[in-house]
């Protein structure tokens, strides 16, 4: 067996423990068991960048999605202890059945879409840490970078007052 | 029999694997004899000294005693995350000993062999990556005993994890500046040369909160706030028994080894001796491993446990903004150095 079709048949795994968990974390009503399963999604689309040649976005996008979003996730579903999701009493059969009918056409619109476009096969790209920081820093995105970091960082200072608001009536 | 260029590959890295799992292995079971041993020492007791000469057989006891115990799961638990949390947590700690160095390169046989499992070209963010997968084991084991205690112990060990964390990946950002790589192969060897070279010293704010961010990523006193037995009776594996204790145990000891062996590397110069003349090797890695084993110990038997509030604030209004200045400064100096 050639290491090429090793990583081919890796990468169909990762993709469909993919696509598999976040079935799971939409269709479950337990929240924990949502995040956890989210959490195998964030993993194994990190282990899929890693196998199409890009180890940095793989281990930042287990850094920051898996590793620091999710845990402050997990860390106020643990703190406020929610239950499993109850369904809500007008929730019935007529909504179901709207629901399904949206749903396939999403489907087929996005099958559509698919079949017309036929994507071609991507060429060769640098990811590498030195190529990304050239493109955010040096070139390209430099001024897109630094205004979202400001605009991020006014979000952060914006929620830091709510939460603080004079605490005494 | 000759095999063909894949084989060989597949089959040294398999050996590499198979070595390096069963040196942790016994390094695991020796800690848990010499850390009992020497926190005896130092409190002037004598320690397990009945099993063996010296008691050195305790580790074989206590691995009899711990797999013919019961397994308890208790009745509200969530039973397939009570069983995964010790695996996950065990998996995570040996996932992240693959990409660390312990040597330079070796040839047999005119062919050289890299000794480390993986050269992963971004070595330290790997290493990040997993130690914040490795959290997961721990919010989970609390979370799935369904019981107050292991649900605070989680609780804090998420928070203190995540203020940590970024203490301790800020402590990295100097050195990959320096050695201009994330590959923790390319920082040991800018360590080489004379012993002022080491990152412990030419960085020492770096070193410091290094120090005392991993402390507390591995659990270790004074940051054990997790499984502070005198207010949560074990924390999160308090309903633990039997193998799956020992999981939980294995992987904290783990974690414990992969820090040491990680600050002996980015820090500490690795394998190179600190002075020119002398050939580098893994012995001196070993050694400088070692002397941070004992340190984790000595702190244990040292310093009393951080109140929880004392704990966050140290983290995040004296680590980050420390860490943070001697970036600004050391960017400067390189900077500096380059103009």
């Amino acid at each position: 067996m050639s290491i090429a079709l090793f990583q081919a048949i890796l990468f169909y795994v990762f993709g469909a423990l993919a696509l598999g968990a976040a079935l799971v974390m939409v269709a479950q009503r337990n929240p924990t068991y949502s995040a956890f399963a989210l959490i195998v999604t964030l993993v194994s689309l990190s282990a899929v960048f890693g196998l199409l040649g890009s180890p940095f976005i793989a281990a930042l996008q287990i850094i920051v999605y898996a590793g620091a979003i999710m845990v402050l996730f997990l860390f106020v579903l643990m703190l406020l202890n929610v239950r499993t999701e109850v369904r809500a009493p007008g929730e019935g059969r007529v909504f179901k059945l709207v629901a399904i009918g949206f749903g396939a056409l999403l489907v087929g619109e996005i099958g559509s879409v698919l079949v017309a476009a036929r994507p071609a096969l991507a060429g060769g790209f640098d990811a590498s840490a030195r190529q990304v920081a050239r493109l955010l820093f040096e070139t390209q995105y430099l001024y897109v970078f630094e205004a979202t970091s400001i605009l991020i960082l006014a979000s952060l200072v914006g929620a830091i007052a709510l939460a603080k608001r004079d605490p005494s009536p | 029999m000759s095999l063909t260029p894949l084989q060989q590959e597949i089959a040294i890295s398999a050996l590499k694997v198979l070595v390096i799992f069963g040196a942790l292995m016994s390094l695991f079971s020796g800690m848990t004899y010499i850390e009992r041993r020497v926190l005896a020492f130092m409190q002037f007791r004598l320690g397990p000294n009945r099993t063996g000469p010296f008691g050195i057989l305790q580790p074989v006891a206590d691995g009899i005693k711990l797999f013919f115990k019961e397994e308890v799961i208790p009745a509200g638990a969530n039973k397939l995350l009570f069983v995964a949390a010790p695996a996950l947590a065990v998996v995570t700690a040996f996932l992240a000993v693959a990409v660390v160095p312990y040597g330079g390169t070796i040839h047999i046989k005119g062919r050289p062999i890299l000794l480390q499992i993986s050269d992963l070209e971004v070595g330290v963010l790997y290493l990040f990556a997993i130690s914040s997968l490795g959290v997961y084991g721990i919010v989970m084991a609390g979370w799935a005993a369904n019981n107050k205690y292991t649900l605070i112990g989680g609780l804090r060990s998420s928070a203190q994890m995540f203020s940590y964390e970024l203490a301790l990946g800020l402590s990295f950002v100097t050195l990959i500046m320096v050695a201009g790589s994330f590959r923790i192969r390319d920082i040991v060897d800018s360590q080489a040369g004379w012993i002022w070279h080491w990152n412990a010293i030419r960085q020492l704010p770096a070193f410091a909160v290094f120090l005392v961010a991993a402390t507390a990523e591995v659990n270790r006193t004074p940051f054990d706030l997790p499984e502070a037995e005198t207010e949560l009776v074990a924390g999160f594996h308090t309903e633990y028994s039997s193998m799956r204790f020992a999981l939980l145990q294995m992987a904290e000891y783990i974690n414990m080894i992969t820090a040491s062996a990680v600050g002996a590397n980015l820090f500490l110069g690795g394998w190179h001796f600190g002075l020119p003349g002398v050939p580098s090797s893994p012995l001196w890695f070993i050694g400088k491993m070692l002397a941070f084993l004992f340190f984790f110990i000595w702190l244990r038997g040292t310093v009393p446990r951080f109140r929880y509030d004392q704990l966050m604030h140290f983290g995040w209004k004296v680590l980050v903004p420390v860490a943070m200045a001697w970036i600004f400064v050391a960017a400067a100096l390189v900077l500096w150095r380059q103009a």
